[in-house]
């Protein structure tokens, strides 16, 4: 909110210090003032303000002089709320007197209006705003409407109070404030015709809903050139009932926001009276009596409500010790607290009760009071000490898990990234592990957020395509992070993590062949994976792939009998969908399933002192024996010297190698045997390669001659 | 030779040692090391035999000394460069073996760290060290976790502040258990609270969302870090003082902090604190906007109203006994400001341009 220096020093007549200072001061104590601007010689200077939301009662320039005033132990100045002599030729007019005017107001809805004060003004003049309102209107870049509506404005700037002015003479019969009817009509200032509901608040006559309590006045009954007679409104709303409303509508006003925040219940009759008085400068008489109904039961619980007591002992063993080593006295308590409004009765050592202001309806509790007295003492005058711990850090149960996946997927080469936590119903369809299973968000950011992700996958293929559509074509991700499972009544978490890579292995170049990422470098991410984690036994194959995968390039891992994850290339369809033209290698991974095995602890096996041997061997096989077969029959043979097997070699058809056809591939197969008590010899590696040779045998393989 | 002074015997072993390297330079294969130790060092005929017979024999007594001297030098130089030789200078070196070493070198690629996620585990790190456990939990919360027992009653402004996605399908349910989109890492405190009694002292990274529009500075998606710390006579000034030691110990020892008041429905009192700018040291700069300080946390005293929520399941944390504060901060923000990043979007769209520079 805006504020006027010049209109802060009317209220502080004592205030010296000068208005950058004032807004540091200000600023440390709460009210924040974010911008200051210097308004040019002879008037000060606008202060550009963010009050906080339990702070409505420094959202005027009265409040906020209130806190310079506690701030600096100055006098704040009354409200200056006399009106100018009403017409002395009606002196003691009453209600019975007003000719055709309402003869008084009704509160129907006394729990959500608290109090309502009326005043009715004759033979005004609606012109121009002139004088020092005109003039701090301008300063304020506030639009100018006319003098009336003006006057409530600037009253509200002033000291908070909304008020308004209704013509006199477009209202029937008496004030009734009220529910509204369901399906009741009713244009509003601005232009707009809404339809009310039961629990909207009017204020209403005889006939008709006059405005939207609270919120906005009404068009009918609005201040016009021709207006002659007003009726004055100053009233007190329910919070909850005018939050309502304005939700309900759509409309935020700086009336509602100030009603909705817990206006000052004994601010309705000065508000009245200071509008009042500003309309009547421009000609015009105060007609009858000044009507002020209050609702009791409301005034209990606002401006009346019971003191609260206060230990100093509180004040102390809260907010801990002070820059000057004293912590904080009662004298310094009990002069906050009066500067703010309250009045402090000591009743014993150490201990008051506190009578709350009318316009502090934050404060409810003797917390609250602590917290003033640090505000406006100053936060900045507290020590800096460091509390004593007796107790231990506890790492989150997974954390070393956690750590050891991260740091193997960066060490791969892969870049860690964050994406979006939400994705497009397509995505969660393709992309859940369970289908049906995903949930909605109810308010989504777009349509393609409409879905928590089921899967890391829909955030590394998106970000894959936008940058495979700006011409980046090599990437390698991974991504840590929560995936969501579940319907509207019970949402399940769990960590996964995913990974994409695509384009040039990177260490390709001028030096070395270039070569792309294949399925084999995705597998490779898997099987280093796996082998972080200790477990019986692991294998993949190529059953229930799911949607997103090439069915014939693409593997379920499995550890212990649980699919841990998958990976391979995406699916052709969908990179074909989504215009990826080259191959796309993905993974994911359950790490709720992954982190339940234990990490491997390695266990160092003795080195031979004796040589080792390799021997490899050339076989032709039909091209339906796999590595799997393989390597199973190898381990079958339990050979304790054979130490090692790899497939050194792969030569298909398309090689054009003598000997190798369409139904059949050569398998380079190198192998190294080792023994630790003793040098092998030629006739044991004789022996065991025969037996090699004539186990690849039984699969219907041969050596190559 | 031709004299024995000292300038003279100079002169003559520097000759020799020229013609030494000059000698060592020739080598090539391993006859040329044979060759060169016979030139040098062969019994018969070796350089080192005939200058030492030739000088000690005609020198004056009063010489001798000084010549075995610069002998013994020379004959070292000889003995290590044939050490040498002996173990590099045997293999010959053709020039076409010589390779381009200005050609870029072959790197094996490490990945990069997010620099959100260094920034939240460095920040959870510092609190570790002060004593602080990690704690987690979950991104769908109830509406009793994110707002209810954080002191948002139903309806209350304060709410407005956090506009907050919600699970669809949610309303016919009482709102206390409505499912929405964490707004804040803060329902962990009430979660680690209701788990443990005092005395406790959490830090709490995560992910939340908000209802926000986008732009250069806001994401829907956002990370926080919390802390909470609660035990008897625990104060405010322990608030101010462990934050001005944290931020310390990651921003470094001069930087000074700041605190002013704040509303924030969980705690009381609230404080927001700044931050002297790490770039100008508080003079003033773009970065501060010219103010010499830079907004960083929100923190305060746990509200009463918070303790008594909690001391439903866990009646150890009775307001009138222990006391205890909160602090939270943005890590996005923080992110930015190290690694002058100025779009908060690049840190969530997975563009490898973005990620790589940060190997």
């Amino acid at each position: 909110m805006k504020i006027l220096t010049q209109w802060l020093r009317d209220y502080l007549p004592g205030l010296n210090a000068p208005d950058h200072q004032l807004a540091e001061d200000l600023t440390l104590r709460g009210i924040a003032v974010e911008g200051v601007f210097d308004l040019g010689p002879g008037n000060g200077s606008l202060f550009e303000t963010d009050i906080t939301t339990n702070r409505v009662d420094a959202m005027n320039h009265y409040g906020v002089a209130r806190e310079a005033a506690a701030i600096y132990g100055l006098t704040l100045a009354p409200l200056d709320m006399k009106p100018q002599e009403t017409n002395p030729g009606t002196p003691g007019l009453t209600s019975a007197t007003w000719v055709s005017a309402p003869p008084g107001v009704t509160i129907e809805a006394p729990d959500l209006c608290g109090r309502f004060t009326a005043r009715v003004l004759r033979d005004v003049h609606i012109r121009p705003t002139t004088g020092i309102v005109a003039g701090r209107f301008k300063l304020l870049e506030q639009k100018q409407i006319s003098n009336a509506v003006d006057a409530t404005n600037y009253v509200m700037l002033a000291m908070g109070q909304p008020t308004h002015a209704f013509d006199l003479d477009k209202l029937q019969g008496g004030i009734v404030v009220r529910r509204a009817r369901k399906g009741e009509r009713l244009k509003l200032l601005d232009g707009t015709e809404r339809t009310l509901d039961t629990d909207d608040l009017v204020v209403a006559d005889e006939a008709k809903a006059l405005a939207l309590a609270g919120v906005m006045g009404g068009w009918d009954s609005m201040i016009t050139a021709e207006t002659r007679n007003i009726l004055v409104e100053a009233a007190w709303f329910d919070p909850a009932a005018i939050r309502r409303s304005s939700r309900r509508h759509g409309i935020h006003t700086d009336a509602s926001h100030r009603f909705e925040r817990g206006a000052d219940f004994n601010a309705a009759p000065i508000g009245n009276a200071l509008v009042t008085k500003l309309i009547l400068e421009a000609g015009g008489y105060q007609q009858g009596e000044f009507i002020d109904v209050v609702i009791p039961e409301a005034e209990r619980r606002t401006a009346k409500r019971p003191a609260i007591q206060l230990a100093v002992s509180e004040v102390q063993r809260l907010l801990g010790t002070t820059e000057d080593g004293k912590g904080i006295s009662a004298e310094t308590a009990e002069q906050v607290l009066s500067a703010l409004g309250c009045t402090l009765k000591s009743t014993e050592k150490g201990t008051y009760l506190v009578t709350l202001p009318s316009w502090r309806l934050d404060l409810e509790r003797e917390i609250d009071l602590v917290e003033e007295v640090a505000r406006v003492y100053g936060y900045n005058r507290f020590a800096n000490t460091l509390p004593t711990f007796a107790g231990t850090v506890i790492e989150l149960p997974h954390a070393t898990r956690h750590s050891t996946v991260r740091e193997l997927l960066l060490a791969s080469g892969l870049n860690e990234a964050v994406t979006s936590t939400f994705c497009s119903a397509a995505d969660a369809g393709l992309f859940a592990p369970q289908p049906g299973n995903s949930v909605a968000i109810g308010n989504p950011l777009s349509a393609e957020a409409g879905m928590l992700r089921p899967s890391l996958l829909p955030g590394l293929v998106t970000a894959t395509e936008q940058c495979l559509n700006r011409n980046i074509s090599n990437m390698r991700l991974f991504e840590i992070g929560t995936t969501f499972s579940g319907s509207t009544d019970r949402v399940d978490e769990k960590p996964a993590l995913a990974f994409v890579v695509t384009g040039a292995v990177p260490a390709s170049g001028a030096h070395h062949a270039a070569r792309s990422f294949d399925f084999f470098d995705a597998k490779g991410i898997a099987e280093a994976l796996m082998a972080k984690f200790q477990y019986k036994a692991s294998y993949v194959d190529a059953v229930l792939l799911p949607a997103w995968l090439h069915p014939g390039r693409s593997a379920r891992c499995v550890v212990d009998g649980f699919t841990i994850g998958y990976v391979g290339q995406l699916h052709p369809a969908e990179a074909q969908r989504r215009k990826l033209k080259q191959d796309v290698l993905i993974g994911e991974f359950y790490l709720d399933r992954l982190f339940a095995l234990p990490l491997r602890q390695p266990r160092l096996q003795e080195l031979s002192r004796y040589q080792a041997v390799a021997r490899n061997f050339s076989f032709v096989l039909p091209n339906s024996v796999r590595w799997e077969q393989v390597a199973n029959s190898l381990q079958s043979l339990a050979i304790p010297e054979l130490l090692s097997y790899t497939p050194q070699e792969i030569f298909r058809a398309d090689r054009k190698i003598p000997g190798i056809d369409e139904q059949h591939y050569a398998l380079l197969l190198s192998t190294v045997f080792q023994a630790t008590d003793r040098t092998l010899k030629d006739e044991e590696l004789q022996a065991w390669s025969q037996r090699i040779i004539d186990m690849v045998q039984t699969l219907d393989g041969k050596l190559r001659s | 030779m031709t004299g024995y002074s000292n300038e003279e015997l100079d002169a003559s072993f520097a000759k020799l040692t020229d013609e030494l390297e000059h000698s060592a330079q020739q080598i090539a294969g391993p006859d040329g090391v044979e060759q060169f130790r016979l030139e040098w060092l062969g019994r018969k005929q070796g350089r080192l035999k005939t200058v030492s017979e030739a000088l000690l024999k005609n020198a004056p007594p009063e010489a001798r000394k000084s010549i075995g001297q610069r002998f013994n030098v020379l004959k070292t130089q000889v003995e290590e460069l044939l050490d040498r030789a002996t173990n590099t200078g045997v293999v010959a070196i053709n020039p076409a073996e010589t390779i381009d070493i200005t050609l870029p070198g072959t790197q094996r690629l490490l990945g990069a760290e997010h620099p959100l996620i260094k920034t939240m585990h460095e920040v959870v790190a510092v609190f570790q060290s002060m004593g602080y456990s990690v704690g987690i939990g979950p991104e769908v919360e109830t509406d009793y976790y994110n707002f209810e027992s954080l002191n948002f009653p139903p309806n209350h402004p304060a709410r407005d502040t956090q506009d907050t996605l919600v699970i669809a399908g949610q309303e016919r349910k009482p709102l206390r258990d409505r499912l929405l989109m964490r707004t804040h890492t803060s329902p962990v405190q009430i979660r680690t609270m209701e788990q443990q009694p005092p005395p406790l002292r959490i830090v709490i990274p995560g992910k939340v969302h908000r209802n926000d529009a986008a732009d250069a500075t806001h994401s829907p998606i956002f990370h926080q870090v919390e802390g909470l710390c609660v035990d008897t006579n625990i104060t405010f000034s322990d608030l101010k003082g462990t934050l001005d030691h944290a931020m310390k110990a990651f921003f470094g020892s001069s930087v000074k902090t700041r605190f002013f008041p704040s509303f924030f429905p969980f705690t009381e009192p609230s404080a927001d604190v700044q931050i002297s700018c790490i770039f100008c040291g508080g003079k003033g700069c773009k970065k501060c906007k010219h103010s010499g300080w830079i907004e960083l946390l929100g923190c305060g005293m746990v509200d009463p109203a918070v303790f008594g929520f909690v001391a439903q399941k866990q009646p150890g944390y009775d307001s009138r006994k222990i006391s205890g504060f909160a602090f939270g901060m943005g890590v996005d923000r923080i992110a930015m400001m190290k690694y002058g990043i100025s779009d908060i979007s690049q840190m969530y769209s997975g563009d490898v341009r973005f990620l790589e520079q940060f190997a």
